[in-house]
């Protein structure tokens, strides 16, 4: 399990916090993600086994919300 | 296909622009084709970031407040509304825009002080000075910090001396004085001096990060406030859909059940708390008073029953020597005696009695053997032939040891002046008396004052100290229970007992020794974070500097968030009630629901930026403040 922290660009609705992890949250490999919406930052624990920062980067972006880094 | 913000920021502001000269052609040539044809392309321009923000949403299986908006818009096209139409996906987008803009006010205070991390460090390699970016900086690099630079890891000064600002930690400007062997911390600012420090911890591991991290994290946990809102706000938006579906059904009027879909965006309902939160927790740690989150904030303002640890927390928790008084041997010659047994102590009474040996320029010849300790009591050891006993009254009564009136009078009187006495005996003879006390903090009689000003009725401490001294204490600060003699587990069971007697009781401690009754109470604060991850991790509050004065402060910042958070979930309700009566009434139109919506959102927003300034502009409506009124003052 490891933990990474995604800078997006800020995320000013609060209807997002739920798009974002609930769609994040269906992925496999993610064993939780949470979005702070205060810091425009997505925290997720995943099994690196089964995925990679690049990919939930990838879905975030698909999502329409551009990641920084 | 991903549109920037910068992008959007144009396309509103094209938008915008159109609808003006709109407005203009109606007022030449009303209901001419050119107009139509404006607010086609304005609708448009305004409507496409919208519309694909819902499209890819869609494409993820996720519902979004885009997609209600989008058909809003499109239908108002379909029927001819294109006023409509254009004005809604303009308000929407603009809307946006404002909360963006005013939403990094609420968060300006997180900002402010994360702009304080160090972004270089100069490092000492080979003999050599080399500039690294800050996080490169290895634990046991030889970091260099000129005059005017920011500390980059925290660590001990190896050389050198240094006024330091340390704003960033403890919210405290008044630089503090550091030199070799001091503790410094990453972010502080050394204003005078050059310093040499050694890193012992880097990047992600300094206190400053954890901080950020803290205070980032404590902006997400929610209030309970916050978990009704979201909880109504699920409700809400389904509802209303469903609403105007069954109410395009039954009057066939496609224009309402648009209405419907547009004020169905549960904006300033959701937004309500979390940014009055985010604006009050932001004002806290920009202050040195880390707040763990709304629950804790709203706990905090709820607060009647303080409850304090004694020393380190009302005393400054570094005991002196006050008195010596010797019987049949000098004043000198009993310090020495005592100070060559107590050299091996660990116990802090008999460290202050070292120290003040030490200070006397004694020298210590005599080693002790044989050491006993006697747990609760003192210590026993051979000295130079004789056997010495160091401790309490008690202890010397167990040895057996006489202990005269004038002793006993003596004794009674320290300790009625708050000292605690220490007995040395030779020979199972009283030799002398040594009084130590640790003092009260400068800044406490007016913190307790202060505190009793901002509607805390009971003031009270925990100790394991002696009732006498506790007492003294107690008096000095006007502090209106003292439970004394109370070993560690004693201070759970009473916290305990004062929450069920149906207080709210919050726990302020020094940390470690007083972690278990901090975790018990309603709300536990602990002074000084700087030193351990103990502390960071028990307390729901932490004063991050050393000082008992921010404790009013953060009470009042508590009850003002709280205050401001009602305001805006009063607000947003009303907001919700007004805007479905006058659709219903048939007053409030796409375009002007739409326009409600935003400003509500953004009233609120500017409500909570207010709590970034605190504590100037704050207002109090008493109607609305339930809680403050019913309670006895």
């Amino acid at each position: 399990m490891k933990t990474i922290r995604i800078q997006l660009e800020t995320l000013t609705c609060p209807s997002c916090i739920n798009k974002i992890e609930g769609v994040l949250n269906k992925q496999t490999g993610v064993d939780e993600a949470k979005v702070m919406f205060n810091s425009s930052k997505v925290k997720i624990t995943y099994n690196e086994e089964e995925t990679n920062p690049e990919e939930i980067s990838a879905i975030i972006e698909k999502l329409g919300y551009p990641v920084l880094s | 296909m991903n549109i920037n913000t910068k992008t959007r920021n144009i396309l509103t502001l094209v938008s915008g622009g159109l609808l003006l000269a709109a407005l203009a052609v109606y007022l030449l040539t009303p209901g001419s084709l050119a107009q139509d044809i404006i607010l086609i392309v304005a609708a448009i321009l305004a409507g496409v970031p919208i519309a694909i923000k819902a499209f890819q949403a869609l494409r993820m299986k996720a519902f979004s407040i885009d997609l209600l908006v989008t058909i809003a818009v499109v239908g108002a096209m379909i029927i001819g509304e294109y006023t409509e139409a254009a004005v809604v996906s303009f308000l929407f987008l603009f809307g946006h825009y404002l909360e963006g803009r005013t939403l990094q006010r609420t968060r300006a205070s997180l900002k402010s002080l994360m702009d304080m991390a160090p972004l270089e460090a100069t490092i000492l390699k080979n003999g050599e000075r080399i500039t690294i970016p800050a996080e490169e900086v290895q634990i046991g690099d030889h970091v260099i910090v000129q005059p005017g630079g920011r500390i980059p890891v925290d660590g001990k000064v190896i050389t050198g001396q240094s006024l330091i600002n340390q704003a960033a930690i403890t919210g405290e400007s008044v630089p503090v004085n550091k030199t070799k062997g001091d503790q410094v911390f990453s972010s502080t600012v050394s204003d005078n001096g050059y310093l040499e420090i050694l890193a012992e911890k880097v990047g992600d591991d300094t206190t400053f990060a954890k901080i950020i991290e803290l205070v980032e994290e404590a902006q997400e946990t929610k209030a309970k406030t916050q978990k009704f809102m979201e909880r109504f706000a699920a409700y809400y938006t389904p509802g209303i859909i469903i609403l105007s579906v069954i109410v395009g059904l039954i009057t066939l009027n496609v224009h309402l059940a648009l209405t419907f879909l547009v004020i169905a965006c549960p904006g300033a309902l959701v937004i309500s708390v979390p940014v009055s939160i985010v604006a009050g927790i932001g004002n806290g740690a920009k202050n040195g008073i880390l707040i763990k989150g709304g629950d804790k904030m709203e706990n905090l303002a709820k607060v009647n029953t303080l409850v304090f640890d004694k020393t380190g927390t009302l005393t400054k928790g570094k005991p002196e020597v006050t008195d010596i008084k010797a019987y049949g041997i000098s004043a000198d010659e009993l310090l020495q005696l005592t100070a060559e047994v107590e050299v091996t102590s660990e116990h802090h009474l008999g460290k202050t009695i070292v120290k003040k040996a030490e200070e006397k320029e004694l020298k210590l010849v005599h080693n002790p053997s044989d050491v006993e300790i006697m747990k609760g009591h003192g210590l026993r050891a051979m000295l130079n032939g004789q056997q010495i006993y160091v401790g309490n009254k008690s202890g010397a009564e167990k040895l057996g040891i006489a202990i005269d009136i004038e002793a006993n009078e003596y004794m009674l009187q320290q300790q009625k002046n708050g000292n605690t006495s220490v007995f040395i005996t030779r020979d199972k003879e009283v030799i002398g008396i040594i009084s130590i006390a640790d003092q009260v903090r400068e800044e406490a009689p007016a913190t307790m004052d202060q505190l009793r000003k901002t509607g805390i009725n009971d003031l009270m401490m925990l100790t394991g100290d002696n009732e006498l001294v506790a007492q003294k204490v107690a008096h000095q600060l006007g502090i209106d229970k003292v439970y004394a003699e109370l070993l560690p587990e004693d201070k759970v069971s009473k916290v305990t007992e004062l929450k069920t007697s149906g207080r709210n009781v919050a726990m302020i401690g020094d940390g470690i020794n007083d972690a278990p009754a901090i975790a018990t109470a309603d709300v536990g604060i602990a002074m000084g974070g700087t030193g351990t991850d103990v502390t960071m991790e028990t307390a729901d509050i932490i004063l991050m500097s050393d000082k008992l004065d921010k404790l009013p402060y953060a009470i009042k910042l508590a009850k003002a968030t709280i205050r401001n958070m009602k305001q805006n979930t009063y607000f947003s309700l009303i907001t919700v009630a007004l805007l479905l009566v006058g659709v219903l009434t048939d007053k409030i139109h796409l375009a002007s629901g739409m326009l409600i919506h935003e400003i509500s959102v953004i009233l609120v927003i500017v409500n909570a930026v207010r709590l970034v300034r605190f504590p100037k502009y704050q207002l109090r409506f008493k109607l609305l403040d339930f809680k403050t009124k019913t309670r006895k003052e």
